[in-house]
């Protein structure tokens, strides 16, 4: 049987136990350890009255606070509305360019816009509109579809190339794959397209071929046709590429990108928000 | 010394484990009793379609939930940036759920139908080629790698079995629906919508010759957080 005895030494009692003469200290606990604990004891008492805590077999205990997180979340957003109002139920109202001509509003605008844009464009658009590879730049003033804020905001509610029936869409069709065109005539196409930016010069006899294929999406000039989303051809301004192989790539097998509709994930006021962003960016007309 | 009695008592020591075992296990087990009240009643959800499943299996497989969560909590912040919260009927056809618990990269909870397909693709392949300050590895072995689903029907069938609602026309036609699904020009995607409604059809990948693991994966993606029709959910009836 274990005895008890005070170690000379530090004052502790033992705890009786001895191992070939080696005996263990019963060192008490610390006192502020033993009062946090028994405290947070007492909290956990007080939390499970107070909060949902008890899973039950027909749902849980409530708390007497009532607290519940996703009505919590529903009130914040209700009073972020509220104090908003001032200029959301203007938004609510105003089509896109009337936000843009209102001084007051378009500092809103654009404050929200640059979030909204940060979370949602960024990925492709690149941050501030600074582009990428198939992803058009939107600092500059050269628009596929068309660069007015009300065809900016048209383009974002519905997307490209989506299944929304209001969808913008057009198709390049894949010249040379369809046998529209020989090799030989889509090399030709692609150096006069090079010479519309001032690459090369123009070969004599490609205008006709170029009218005859391209003009009618591209434009009689190449200048781009932006009711039909035909990009510009002229402006050295390139999605995929302005190296002649790239041109020649598009023509042959031409790609074309997709942009999601946003209609739904963002709400009305955030896409004139973000669509007066867009336009203020670089060149908006 | 008090423990003693239980040191003394093989039969005291053996009860008193038994009993801090079953709090232990009736904290665990006493919810599952409880689910009909935690799922929601929502209109939209439907198990994973064939190729969704896939991804799903590729996505758990290379780990995307230990830096991606599926979980957008009540909080303005989330709700501002991903969208509406995530319901506990959203997942309820996940074995297991992809909750997970850390954010490196950003929720994906709602990320279907926010990207093109392509921007998935270069994404995959190179996330710094769209998105510079990524830190995301480069999946792009993804694309070259065939998926293999011989056993797709196995997959299905394991699951109904814990109760997911794949039906035998499900099952059967499990192949036909994966592959029409990767490909809108081969097999019947009118049949595939019929059976999995608001799927996602296309050439993920943009390599239609091949059904690969990358084509699987966006699959899922492209479908993620799209199923529930939030426009008849009620959130005061819903408020848990």
């Amino acid at each position: 049987m274990a005895t008890h005895e005070k170690d000379a030494l530090t004052g502790t009692e033992t705890t009786g136990h001895e191992w070939d003469g080696i005996k263990e200290l019963n060192t008490p606990l610390p006192r502020w350890w033993l009062w946090t604990f028994w405290g947070s004891v007492i909290w956990a008492m007080g939390y499970f009255i107070a909060y949902p805590a008890w899973p039950t077999l027909s749902g849980y205990t409530k708390g007497v606070l009532g607290y519940n997180s996703r009505l919590e979340l529903g009130k914040e957003l209700e009073a972020v509305k509220q104090s908003r109002s001032v200029w959301l139920d203007k938004f609510e109202k105003m089509s896109v360019a009337e936000v843009a001509a209102d001084q007051e509003l378009l500092t809103y605008a654009m404050a929200g816009g640059k979030v909204i844009f940060g979370d949602n464009c960024a990925p492709c658009h690149g941050a501030s509109g600074s582009g990428n590879s198939g992803y058009p730049v939107l600092a500059d003033d050269d628009w596929l579809w068309g660069g007015t804020v009300d065809d900016i905001a048209q383009t974002i509610r519905f997307g490209i190339r989506t299944d929304h029936a209001d969808t913008r869409s057009n198709v390049m069709p894949p010249f040379v794959k369809d046998e529209l065109i020989t090799v030989e005539q889509a090399d030709q196409i692609a150096g006069y397209v090079m010479s519309l930016s001032g690459q090369g010069t123009v070969p004599e006899g490609d205008t006709a071929l170029f009218v005859e294929h391209c003009a009618s999406c591209h434009g009689q000039d190449g200048k781009g046709l932006s009711d039909m989303g035909g990009p510009n051809l002229t402006d050295g301004i390139w999605l995929y590429g302005g190296s002649k192989e790239a041109v020649l790539s598009q023509i042959k097998a031409p790609k074309s990108g997709v942009m999601p509709v946003w209609t739904g994930r963002l709400s009305d006021v955030e896409i004139k928000q973000v669509s007066v962003y867009v336009h203020s960016l670089g060149g908006g007309k | 010394m008090k423990h003693e009695i239980f040191e003394k008592n093989a039969i005291l020591l053996m009860v008193a484990v038994l009993v801090t075992v079953s709090i232990g296990g009736l904290v665990q087990i006493v919810p599952l009793y409880t689910m009909e009240q935690t799922i929601e009643k929502v209109e939209g959800m439907r198990p994973y379609s064939p190729l969704e499943l896939m991804g799903r299996n590729i996505y758990l497989r290379e780990g995307c939930y230990t830096c991606h969560s599926q979980m957008i909590r009540p909080l303005r912040d989330e709700h501002e940036r991903y969208g509406h919260y995530s319901l506990a009927a959203e997942s309820m056809y996940d074995r297991p759920f992809l909750w997970g618990s850390k954010r490196t990269g950003p929720d994906l909870a709602r990320v279907g139908g926010k990207y093109s397909n392509t921007w998935h693709v270069a994404h995959l392949v190179n996330p710094r080629s769209v998105v510079p300050e990524s830190v995301m590895p480069p999946y792009a072995f993804l694309r070259k790698k065939e998926l293999a689903f011989e056993d797709i029907q196995d997959h299905l069938r394991t699951l109904e079995l814990l109760g997911d609602p794949y039906t035998a026309d499900m099952v059967t036609n499990a192949k036909d629906d994966l592959v029409s699904q990767s490909n809108e020009d081969l097999g019947d995607p009118e049949a595939l919508l019929g059976r999995y409604p608001k799927a996602k059809v296309g050439d993920f990948d943009g390599d239609p010759k091949r059904i690969t693991e990358l084509d699987a994966l966006i699959a899922y993606l492209q479908m993620l957080g799209t199923l529930v029709d939030f426009t008849t959910f009620k959130p005061d009836v819903n408020a848990r």
